[in-house]
């Protein structure tokens, strides 16, 4: 077993209104084979145990689908691996007395609830907004009835895949929601059952986004870097034809 | 039928094929207008819960939907890997409604009610149906239909998949119905709510408290009738490869509210996961089974070998699953697996640094079949095992070792999916019905959208049609008395200021969980856990340190109240244990086992279920038994040597 003590840079904050701040922790003899998570928890007993405030920090699979968990670790959203997520990120990834620094997701539509924990219900509205396809239960034909091409098939689960954890949104010098709603939009327009509502849907999810304070694209891609599922910034050159086409041949 | 009247299972008169479809007919429908005067409230939102507060939303009905997570997508069901099946013979293969109702039977060890299980595979079919309407999808064959895999050991191939990633995607699929549901008004969503008491109005269900995780706020909600979809509890013996917020508590709160508890000792534990490495180790993240079609389980012959696995020879290496099962050699099923992995384990031949492991080898497989088809074949999970552990399974044998993973014990609920309690339904993996003692893998995710699309859709219909319903509101008694019983617990609890953390309990509650009440049970070993679970118990009320206030998002007093629950619940799930004296499906009692070792089962005294009734925290359950009728099909030994 190979151990290794790191310098915490942690931005603490009690609430949405209050200010928030770094704070310095020691964080010693974390096994290398322990997730960044599980640093994170050997760290907050210490702390439980001095009778200190632990820091929050969401997560819940720690498998890496289930999308709950993410920080920015040294100005990366989900750290310094490609295609992981932080609960899947592992203190190999550390050298010995490195310090590492730890911020929220930040951006003004993701208003930080305590410390690394922020408030992601904006993506639920813009999912809310048109990210379905409205199919009653009970009213579907049979599965088979309508072949859909493999190479259809594909790209609509490439596009599924997104866990919706925000760091497209955190990585985003506008921050925006592009790539997580450009996903979605690809999803259920690249198959036939989603065809009839595709000029709305991506009308409404745009809308909803404006509304809801995400920027929005310049083409920095950094979006594509943090996610940790390696969704490509092509679905958002086929939002923006996909906008354009629906806005024109709209009432 | 039981004799005991609050235990009827109300399973429809008539052909087992016949029975869903006429009890369809013979229920009473709520009139169109009529349904939006009724305010029904969703307890999860997993694949049975957002499933249910979506459909039932459509149909008219006033939903309120509640979950713990930041938003409904999050559930655990989104980590199930492997598949769904559906009996729609798309193959050609053989299946039929009828096979996957008998497999299902058979998998479960004879432990599940007929009826219900019938409904399942009836139901499995329209499953597929609805969720390709939405966008799941699914793989598919290069001429556009839907491709399926056989899995889990099933003769046919009747698996329907998105990758490693079917849970996920049909998680999305409920999680878009219900944004839809949201998006036109019918469903009123409350995320990061966690529901702390249900509440029994004249004998009914009727609202629920609740307590905001981000203000810390109380709260109780009204409704004609609750739905419990809120999981399994497996996270009871702290690891497990559930999610780390899965937890006991709303089915719990059910149960002292009077719901009873069905076989919960009924535990599935997962040959193929990655072992254990260190004390900080907070979950265990499973390996699809179908990783033992290529790779050979084995253990070093001799105790105490500590050379490379690549430098012990072919004669000194124990295949012992090929050894004891050489018919079934490294597919036998789940328990199978797991208990002989313990075996080889307890007798020091474990592998890897805390000796808590077995080696699965793909050395043979890449030799024969070329590193290039592992790899078409497994190659993210490869990955996966590498990221996680740092070995290259291409190079060494992979290290596994069995973990829990899904409970089959629930509460207890009618062929209405209704709980004893009145207008209280259980659906998903949160009640006991379908799985019997063993659930067979693809099953989990059609239960859990069979019990949320196509069933609850009518039942609960035929209660409203004819149940009379005095109107409440929560400034009844019975919210005020729940409301303060829930703040009186965070009350105690935060004025506790001890010195031990809530995972340190939690973690020894789960290694005697493990250890007595794990792979393998007995009389003395359930016995010594009954008595030592209510002392740590006390310990924990005693001794716990819970920071912050209630007053603020406090994920430390969240853990601690779950744990709390965990704690009371434990001794129950052991006490199961204990009267269950035979083996059968994941309950292996080792007074019950055959000259060879096998699992014996009791059909003479256990073809039952059992359902504990709450009596009060420090007093012994009362055991209810329903009887398990088999009428179409008959129980057999099940034998893979």
């Amino acid at each position: 077993m190979k151990t290794i003590s790191l310098n915490l840079m942690v931005w603490r904050q009690n609430g949405p209104d209050e200010k928030g701040f770094f704070k310095t922790y020691l964080a010693e003899n974390i096994d290398t084979d322990a997730s960044f998570l599980e640093m994170l928890d050997v760290v907050n007993e210490d702390l439980i145990k001095k009778g200190n405030e632990p820091i929050a920090f969401a997560h819940d699979c720690r498998e890496g689908i289930c999308g709950t968990c993410g920080a920015v670790v040294n100005g990366e959203a989900h750290g310094p691996r490609d295609k992981v997520t932080l609960c899947q990120l592992h203190m190999r990834s550390f050298a010995d007395g490195d310090t590492i620094i730890l911020e929220p997701f930040r951006a003004r539509a993701l208003p930080i609830i305590k410390d690394l924990v922020v408030d992601r219900s904006a993506l639920d509205r813009i999912i809310q907004a048109g990210g379905y396809i409205s199919v009653r239960t009970g009213s579907a034909p049979d599965a088979n009835s309508i072949p859909i091409a493999k190479k259809d098939a594909d790209q609509a689960f490439d596009a599924a895949q997104c866990i919706g954890c925000a760091a497209c949104v955190a990585a985003c010098p506008n921050a925006s929601a592009m790539l997580m709603m450009s996903a979605k939009v690809s999803h259920l327009s690249s198959l036939p059952q989603g065809k009839p509502e595709s000029k709305k849907r991506v009308l409404s999810m745009v809308k909803q986004m404006v509304k809801e304070g995400f920027g929005g694209c310049s083409n920095e891609y950094q979006c594509e870097v943090a996610c940790p599922k390696g969704i490509s910034v092509k679905y958002i050159a086929q939002l923006n034809k996909d906008y354009l086409f629906s806005a024109l041949g709209s009432e | 039928m039981s004799a005991n009247k609050s235990l009827n299972s109300n399973i429809p008169e008539g052909e087992l094929s016949d029975k869903w479809t006429q009890h369809k007919f013979n229920m009473k429908l709520v009139n169109p207008a009529n349904k939006r005067k009724y305010k029904v409230i969703v307890v999860g939102t997993g694949l049975a819960g957002a499933s249910a507060s979506a459909t039932l939303s459509e149909l008219g009905y006033q939903v309120h939907t509640f979950c713990f997570h930041d938003t409904p997508r999050r559930a655990h069901s989104i980590a199930a890997q492997g598949g769904i099946n559906a009996a729609k013979n798309y193959q050609n293969d053989g299946d039929s409604v009828y096979r996957l109702f008998y497999d299902t039977i058979k998998g479960g060890d004879f432990r599940a009610r007929e009826a219900n299980v019938h409904r399942l595979a009836e139901i499995s079919v329209n499953i597929i149906d609805q969720c390709v309407a939405q966008g799941v999808p699914f793989a598919r064959e290069y001429g556009g239909l839907l491709d399926n895999r056989s899995f889990g050991g099933a003769q046919v191939s009747r698996t329907f998949y998105a990758k490693g990633q079917t849970g996920q995607q049909l998680l999305l699929g409920a999680y878009s119905a219900l944004m839809k549901q949201v998006n036109s008004g019918g469903v009123t969503m409350y995320t990061e709510h966690e529901m702390m008491d249900v509440v029994i109005v004249d004998g009914k269900a009727r609202g629920i408290v609740t307590r905001n995780l981000k203000t810390g706020e109380i709260t109780s909600h009204f409704a004609d009738a609750v739905l419990l979809c809120s999981g399994g509890y497996g996270n009871v013996f702290y690891l497990s490869t559930n999610a780390m917020g899965s937890n006991v508590t709303a089915a719990w709160k059910a149960h002292k509210r009077g719901a009873y508890f069905a076989n919960p000792c009924y535990t599935q534990i997962h040959p193929t996961c990655i072992p254990v490495h260190g004390e900080y180790q907070s979950k265990l993240t499973l390996m699809s089974e179908s990783l033992r079609n290529d790779g050979r389980v084995w253990v070093p012959k001799k105790v105490g070998d500590d050379r490379h696995p690549n430098d012990i020879p072919e004669d000194e290496r124990d295949y012992y699953l090929e050894r004891k099962y050489p018919s079934f050699g490294n597919l036998v099923p789940r328990d199978l697996a797991s208990r002989n992995a313990k075996y080889v384990c307890d007798e020091g031949r474990g592998v890897g640094p805390t000796k808590l492991a077995v080696y699965l080898d793909f050395r043979d497989s890449i030799e024969r079949l070329g590193k290039d088809a592992i790899e078409a074949r497994y190659g993210n999970l490869f990955d996966m095992y590498h990221s996680i552990t740092d070995s290259n399974p291409y190079e060494e044998p992979m290290m596994i070792y069995p973990a829990v993973h899904y409970t089959m014990g629930g509460l207890w609920v009618d062929y209405n999916l209704m709980s004893n309690v009145e207008g209280l339904f259980v659906l998903g993996e949160a009640n006991f019905s379908d799985h019997g003692a063993n659930r067979l893998g693809a099953s989990a995710l059609m239960q859990g959208l069979a019990d949320g699309y196509f069933v609850i859709s009518y039942t609960l219909g035929n209660y409203l049609a004819n149940v009379d319903l005095e109107p409440v509101t929560v400034e009844h008694e019975s919210f005020l008395t729940a409301e303060k019983d829930v703040m009186e617990r965070i009350k105690t609890l935060l004025a506790v200021r001890g010195t031990k953390t809530v995972d340190e309990f939690h973690r020894e509650l789960g290694l005697l969980m493990w250890d007595k009440c794990g792979m393998s049970r007995n009389e003395e070993g359930l016995k010594e856990a009954i008595k030592r679970i209510p002392e740590i118990r006390k310990r924990f009320w005693k001794d716990v340190i819970v920071t912050g206030s209630n007053n603020e998002f406090n994920q430390t007093l969240e853990k601690a109240l779950r744990v709390a629950d965990f704690l009371e619940f434990a001794e129950t799930m052991c006490r199961d244990a204990l009267e269950r004296k035979e083996s059968c499906g994941g309950h292996f009692r080792e007074d019950s086992q055959t000259p060879e070792g096998e699992a014996l089962r009791d059909d003479e005294s256990y073809t039952n279920v059992f359902a504990w009734e709450f009596k009060g925290i420090d007093n012994i359950p009362e055991l209810h038994i329903e009887e398990l009728e088999f009428e179409n099909v008959q129980p057999s030994v099940r034998s893979y040597k």
